[in-house]
């Protein structure tokens, strides 16, 4: 299958996530698009890494290429694992506090 | 060879470690303690001058340089820290620390009314006074003469304004210390057209190469050093700030009068002799310019009614015939003045001060008189001082101000006569001022006629070993009329004005010209003062000036005129400069670029509205512009 439809197609993830992020007042709704724009990079990565390996491969079959990106991969689902852990533990905490989860009431650090 | 004169840098070392003593201890040297240390140290120095003295009065002497480490080498340039040992240095050493110790002693119970660490303060900047003068006269090169001259400038501020809770001292302080700048600066010009003519400061180079320079540069160097001399020495038109000084303590007095500070002036002409012989118009300058004090000087002093205001503007007058003298050429004569004035002038202040102390702070001769009997050291010792000031012989004064007088007589007449008339003068305001002080009736108050008495011995004994050099110290320059060959000071001090004597067309009076003019003006001198005696011991001067003579009280009001046509005009150009330029334009500037960024960040801070979402949207706007841009440039 041609890049092109991966590249559309993680773009379209990434800017649902972008559109999503800058829209919603929701906590949760802006941390799952987040996900999304995450998921969408790696899925890029992914892709890529694939494309390349192929292009090398075909040259020199002997060469062992292409793993590095997809390692990339793993690391971004830890870190967001992590953030997601971190970040609804926030969230836990912010709804217990303002019984809320609408992220306009969360300006008092201007004052 | 090992020889005392190697140790000279003991002399101003002395008074260095008593200052550091005194200044560093102050708050807890006792009274007693800190007299007797700055006054010691002085004393030791003295004692070290003698046997330098001792040195140099041997007939194949020649002068020393002691070098003590390298000050300045940079360039092709340089500059030793080293001290020359000659016959005019160490006769200056003995008249500083001599006179100086004298004075320190009678400040012990002076200034005994004032708390101890005000007192050990006293002591420490008269200390550092002498230890510049030191500096000044031994310096090998005219870097160390300026070093002590700005120390000496230092000082005298620091002393006038000892009293500096009165801001009317404070004021006087200043004046004295910015006129010095006035001077100073001439003098700082002169030195570097020296580094430019000759490469170097040190005098024995200077002067070894002054007879091949052309002498118009010689003129100008001579005249901005001049300007300096004009400063430090109290001559027209820096003048001023002399009299003022007066705020100091009396003992300062003594000391910026005799032993230090105006003799500076003086010391550095004759010093630089060979370059003023080889450049005439600036000697006709000198000796003009002296002569002008002088007379100038005289004539506001027999109007002025303050005890030490009359004695600093007799200080003014005698320096100008200093200067005279050196303007004639007559340096020996005028060291020797330098000599004589020292011991008068020490003793007259001191004198001064007693009468001060004995009159409970009184400063006005009109208020004293008939105090004769009550001070009746004090009454001997300064009518010893007044008759030698006079020039009556056989006191010291006389022989040194004939040989002046007679070396301008044989310079041109018109400056003797003229001269003469300041002489006269000064024995009429002298004659004055002793009348109205010691003779008479008493016109103070009661309880300052029951307070009246004699100060304690350590301020008589200084009076009267004084009133005795002042008495004999003419003896060592007795004139060839007299006796031939009798004038020690001068075969003494002859190899250092050797290159200017062998220059100057030697215009020797004949015998009988010079008795006349002796005859003259003894005359004249004896009439002046027997007149001010009889009229002023009946009709004390107590009334207010009236038509001349209050012009002449008040100064020739030349302090207004200053005031008039220099300060005013510059407090006005710096009005003009602090309203307009400082205010609107720098601080303008200055206060623009700060209010700026302030209103800049005031707006700015309204980007910080709190909300997640708007962040989140710089963010992405950020990136995309970002983005933008690498695409833009990649391609």
């Amino acid at each position: 299958m041609p890049i092109n439809y991966y590249i559309i197609l993680a773009v379209a993830l990434f800017s649902i996530g972008v559109a999503g992020v800058l829209t919603r007042r929701n906590a949760i709704i802006i941390f799952m698009c987040v996900e999304l724009m995450l998921n969408a990079v790696n899925l890029l990565l992914v892709a890529f890494s694939k494309m390349h390996y192929e292009n090398v491969a075909a040259f020199n079959p002997s060469l062992q290429v292409g793993g590095e990106a997809q390692l990339f991969v793993f690391f971004i689902m830890v870190v967001a694992a992590a953030e997601v852990s971190v970040g609804l533990a926030i969230i836990v905490m912010m709804y217990r506090n303002i019984h809320s989860v609408d992220v306009n009431f969360l300006n008092r650090l201007k004052h | 060879m090992k020889s005392i004169i190697d140790l000279v840098y003991l002399v101003p070392l002395f008074p260095l470690i008593g200052f550091l003593i005194n200044g560093l201890g102050r708050k807890n040297l006792s009274k007693s303690l800190s007299g007797i240390i700055g006054s010691g140290v002085i004393l030791a120095s003295f004692i070290v001058s003698v046997l330098i003295f001792n040195e140099t009065t041997a007939e194949d002497f020649t002068a020393v340089t002691v070098n003590l480490f390298d000050f300045i080498n940079v360039a092709g340039l340089n500059i030793p820290f080293a001290f020359q040992v000659d016959q005019l240095s160490t006769l200056f050493l003995l008249i500083i620390t001599g006179v100086g110790f004298l004075i320190h002693v009678y400040s012990t119970s002076y200034m005994h009314e004032e708390e101890s660490h005000h007192y050990a303060r006293y002591f420490a900047y008269l200390n550092l006074f002498v230890f510049s003068m030191l500096l000044l006269v031994l310096g090998s090169n005219y870097l160390i003469m300026f070093i002590g001259w700005e120390g000496v400038g230092l000082c005298s501020y620091l002393l006038i304004g000892y009293w500096f809770k009165n801001t009317e001292y404070g004021n006087a302080a200043r004046k004295a210390f910015v006129m010095n700048r006035i001077g100073d600066l001439g003098f700082l010009v002169g030195l570097f057209f020296i580094i430019q003519q000759f490469g170097s400061l040190t005098y024995t180079e200077v002067f070894s190469q002054a007879q091949s320079t052309d002498v118009g540069i010689l003129t100008v160097i001579t005249l901005l050093l001049f300007i300096g001399a004009a400063g430090k020495s109290a001559q027209i038109p820096l003048y001023t700030w002399l009299p003022d000084a007066m705020a100091g303590p009396t003992p300062v007095s003594a000391l910026i009068h005799a032993a230090t500070m105006v003799t500076a002036g003086i010391y550095m002409i004759a010093r630089s002799n060979i370059l003023y012989t080889l450049a005439p118009v600036s000697q006709t300058v000198v000796a003009v310019i002296g002569l002008a004090t002088a007379i100038l000087a005289a004539t506001i002093a027999i109007k002025q009614n303050d005890i030490k205001k009359v004695l600093a503007y007799s200080t003014v007058s005698q320096l100008g015939y200093m200067f005279l003298g050196l303007g004639v050429g007559a340096y020996t004569g005028a060291v020797f003045h330098v000599m004589t004035h020292a011991f008068f002038k020490a003793l007259l202040f001191l004198g001064a001060g007693s009468v001060i102390h004995a009159m409970q702070h009184e400063q006005d001769i009109r208020k004293m008189g008939g105090l004769a009997k009550k001070l009746p050291h004090t009454h001997w010792t300064f009518l010893v001082g007044c008759l030698a000031i006079a020039g009556i012989p056989p006191f010291s004064g006389f022989f040194s101000k004939d040989e002046i007088l007679v070396n301008a007589y044989a310079h041109n007449p018109i400056l003797y006569w003229i001269g003469l008339g300041g002489a006269l003068m000064t024995a009429f305001y002298m004659f004055r001022l002793y009348a109205m002080t010691f003779r008479g009736t008493f016109r103070g108050s009661d309880e300052q006629a029951q307070q009246l008495h004699e100060s304690q011995w350590s301020m008589v004994v200084p009076l009267i070993v004084l009133a005795v050099l002042a008495a004999v110290a003419g003896f060592i320059g007795i004139p060839e009329l007299f006796a031939p060959g009798a004038h020690r000071l001068e075969h003494y001090l002859a190899p250092v004005f050797a290159a200017s004597t062998e220059l100057r067309a030697a215009h020797q009076l004949d015998h009988s010209t010079e008795y006349i003019l002796l005859a003259v003006s003894l005359t004249l001198i004896a009439v002046a003062i027997l007149y001010a005696l009889n009229r002023f011991t009946k009709k004390p001067d107590i009334e207010d000036a009236t038509g001349f003579g209050k012009t002449l009280a008040n100064k020739w009001y030349v302090d207004e005129i200053y005031d008039t046509i220099i300060s005013k005009p510059l407090n006005g150009l710096g009005y003009v400069f602090n309203r307009f330029v400082e205010k609107s334009g720098i601080d303008g500037l200055v206060n623009g670029v700060g209010k700026s960024v302030q209103w800049g960040s005031r707006q700015l801070r309204l980007l910080q509205s709190g909300l997640v979402g708007t962040y989140i949207l710089w963010m992405v706007l950020g990136i995309l512009i970002f983005f933008v841009i690498t695409i833009t440039i990649l391609n």
